[in-house]
């Protein structure tokens, strides 16, 4: 009898807590992690600012449910940004953790979200691990994965038969992975590999040792502050005319207004560049300028994507947030309007997609832009996704 | 060995830098017995402030007395609004505040300038390299910041140690109490000890800026070699400072270009090249903690 009234009584309130939880779900929260302060803050303010722009585009919605964006500062520590994400999924209770800049960052939070069943949804970092044996299905990404970028550089600099490089990243995941990704594709002479601190400002020393070198070419991939402070210094130190410099990641739409003509000529690599010719792409070039008064700059068109990417998986599953095979399945697809154009997804959820050639030109009102030249590569893989166990 | 003076030369550059910053925060903590984190943000506002005189005269000689000026300005400002009250108070009180302050004055220049870096160009005259030896050739600018540093090391010591000035920033060092009783006004001496090393870091900011990214947050990522700087010299030792800095930079620069190469001919090429570079970094920490071992007032401590 007792326990009869107890059901009677229980049953209801019961009922209560799941509608009241289903009620809860009508907001999507995403948690967006990036460096925010310090010298990488720049980086942070342009993801940031993209995802903004992305939910207003959404109409602050994302998938029809209302979107609570929570954001965290980095640092660019990975300490920092793996308690950041262990906030977000016990305290805020985050259905989706975004963004990352540094790859170092992005190997202490993605196994921290993922593990606990939460979609992390990269918009940056690429690390190898990650795209190769710790792939995960609640892992995706709309950046790339490192190697991919320098292994176009690395393609174009063997197609115009150049040899004896000199190699040179900051010491970090991301640094062995770019070099790797460049030594891959490059059939000439790598006169030597060095490898720098992460963030450090000056390259002098390091200067010196290509000028007592005298390779012919000298490649490198110094993202954010770092490539702006070797670019000057580089130019200062008279190498600029007598050696050819080729980069990844290192002349981009935040240096060059700081770097100006030490940059002009320069080559790059990438799968993005504000003049691609897409709908989705003059869009957000557009918008962004109008907003913000800047060129938008890769790492912003990824945080867009990312944002676009999780709202379709949403839409995917009419907003019902607890169907994670469903938005798993709907993200593979990779149905958005893309800012790089139509992409698909590799069996690791990292990117099968094209990669260009830019150069930095004077445009006619002066300042210096990035230009595309053509597709080094299209539809390329990432190297690393045999590795993966993941079948679909 | 033409490559060995080269780097030298870069190490030397490296050290007068630290050097300038070194002077002012051991004076500051010396004298006022004050850890001052926000040493690395006076430097900070110094590469700013010359950025902007030289964006708005278009002169970049115009613009490095206005921004000495006006950082010797802030230096005192912050002092007498911020630091005053905190002479006083425990250490790790002054550490909190003046880490309030480097979030302050990030926030601030953030605000004015915007995060992205700023573009400081040279003039023509300066922006070249020269030959020093056949065969070596170097930046005319970063041999002009030697040619400062070492000026301004000398005019150190003779301030130091031959002017009343010197006089009273030696005694205050060794015993405050004894120089407040002797009729010397120790309020103001410390806003001009303050104002005088705002200033030194404001000059090392405006030589760092054509070099480096001018951007918030820059001052810390000095301030921790500068600290490494003053523990090996012997806190509150401008002697200390001055061959600390030179020992620093020296021990940086030639370990991150000479180390990987003379670990190669010990290790395999990959060994050297994953040790080589780990091993650059932490060698000035390394050598920091041999030194406190060893001396733990530094090498060169205040008497």
């Amino acid at each position: 009898m007792r326990t009869t009234i107890r059901a009677l009584l229980v049953g209801p309130l019961v009922g209560l807590v799941v509608v009241g939880q289903a009620l809860a779900a009508e907001t999507v929260k995403i948690g967006f992690i990036t460096s925010l302060s310090g010298p990488a803050g720049i980086i942070g303010e342009h993801m940031k600012n993209s995802v903004e722009l992305a939910l207003d585009h959404l109409g602050r919605k994302v998938g029809g449910l209302d979107a609570e964006m929570i954001y965290g500062d980095d640092q660019r520590k990975p300490d920092v940004g793996k308690q950041l994400a262990d906030e977000m999924l016990k305290k805020h209770k985050v259905h989706f953790v975004s963004g990352i800049i540094w790859s170092n960052v992005m190997l202490a939070v993605a196994p921290t979200v993922t593990q606990a069943g939460t979609f992390m949804i990269g918009t940056n970092a690429g690390p190898h691990e990650l795209a190769g044996k710790m792939c995960s299905e609640f892992f995706f990404t709309t950046s790339w994965q490192n190697d991919q970028t320098p292994e176009a550089m690395g393609k174009y600099m063997s197609d115009q038969g150049l040899t004896d490089v000199y190699a040179m990243a900051p010491n970090y995941a991301a640094g062995k992975d770019m070099i790797s990704g460049f030594k891959r594709y490059f059939k000439g002479r790598v006169v030597d590999e060095v490898y720098t601190k992460l963030g450090q400002q000056d390259y002098q020393a390091e200067i010196s040792q290509i000028r007592a070198k005298s390779p012919k070419i000298v490649f490198v991939f110094y993202p954010g502050d770092m490539g702006i402070q070797f670019l000057k210094q580089y130019a200062q130190s008279g190498l600029r005319g007598q050696i050819p410099l080729y980069s990844v990641y290192t002349v981009d739409e935040i240096s060059l207004p700081a770097v100006k003509e030490a940059a002009l000529g320069q080559f790059e690599t990438r799968y993005w560049s504000p003049d691609l010719k897409n709908e989705a792409n003059q869009r957000y070039v557009a918008d962004f300028k109008k907003k913000y008064g800047k060129m938008p700059v890769f790492y912003g068109a990824q945080s867009y994507d990312g944002i676009m990417l999780i709202d379709s998986a949403v839409r995917a599953v009419k907003g019902d947030l607890a169907n994670k095979k469903g938005m798993i399945a709907a993200m593979r697809k990779a149905d958005y309007k893309s800012t790089r154009g139509k992409y698909a997804y590799n069996v690791n959820h990292f990117p099968i997609q094209n990669f260009y050639l830019l150069r930095a030109v004077q445009a006619p009102d002066g300042e210096i832009v990035m230009q595309t030249q053509k597709a080094v590569f299209e539809n390329h893989k990432d190297a690393y996704h045999q590795e993966c166990g993941m079948k679909w | 060995m033409l490559l060995v003076l080269e780097q030298t030369l870069n190490g030397l550059q490296y050290g007068v830098m630290l050097l300038l910053m070194a002077a002012g925060l051991t004076l500051v903590f010396g004298i006022m017995n004050l850890v001052n984190l926000a040493h690395g943000s006076l430097y900070m506002v110094g590469a700013y402030l010359a950025t902007g005189f030289h964006q708005w005269t278009g002169s970049f000689l115009v613009a490095v007395p206005l921004a000495l000026a006006a950082t010797l300005v802030v230096g005192i400002v912050v002092e007498v609004v911020a630091l005053r009250t905190l002479y006083e108070r425990d250490h790790l009180d002054q550490v909190l505040a003046t880490f309030g302050l480097i979030l302050f004055f990030n926030e601030l220049v953030a605000i004015v300038w915007g995060r992205a870096a700023l573009y400081t160009s040279l003039p023509g005259w300066l922006s070249g390299h020269m030959l020093v030896l056949p065969g070596v050739r170097y930046p005319v600018y970063r041999a002009l910041v030697i040619l400062v540093g070492l000026v301004v090391a000398a005019l150190l010591y003779l301030m130091v140690t031959r002017t009343r000035l010197g006089m009273l920033i030696r005694a205050g060092a060794s015993n405050r109490t004894m120089v407040a009783a002797l009729g010397v006004n120790i309020r103001l001496l410390y806003t001009v000890v303050f104002g005088f090393g705002a200033a030194l870091a404001g000059l090392a900011g405006l030589m760092a800026g054509p070099i480096y990214a001018v951007q918030p947050g820059m001052g810390e990522q000095i301030l921790i070699q500068v600290f490494v700087v003053i523990v090996i010299g012997g806190i509150g030792s401008i002697r200390g400072a001055v061959i600390g800095a030179v020992i620093v930079g020296m021990v940086d620069t030639l370990g991150r270009a000479f180390l990987k190469p003379m670990l190669s001919t010990v290790l395999s090429p990959s060994a050297a090249d994953t040790a080589g570079p780990a091993l650059a970094s932490m060698l000035i920490y390394m050598l920091m903690a041999a030194v406190l071992a060893v001396r733990p007032q530094g090498l060169f401590p205040v008497r």
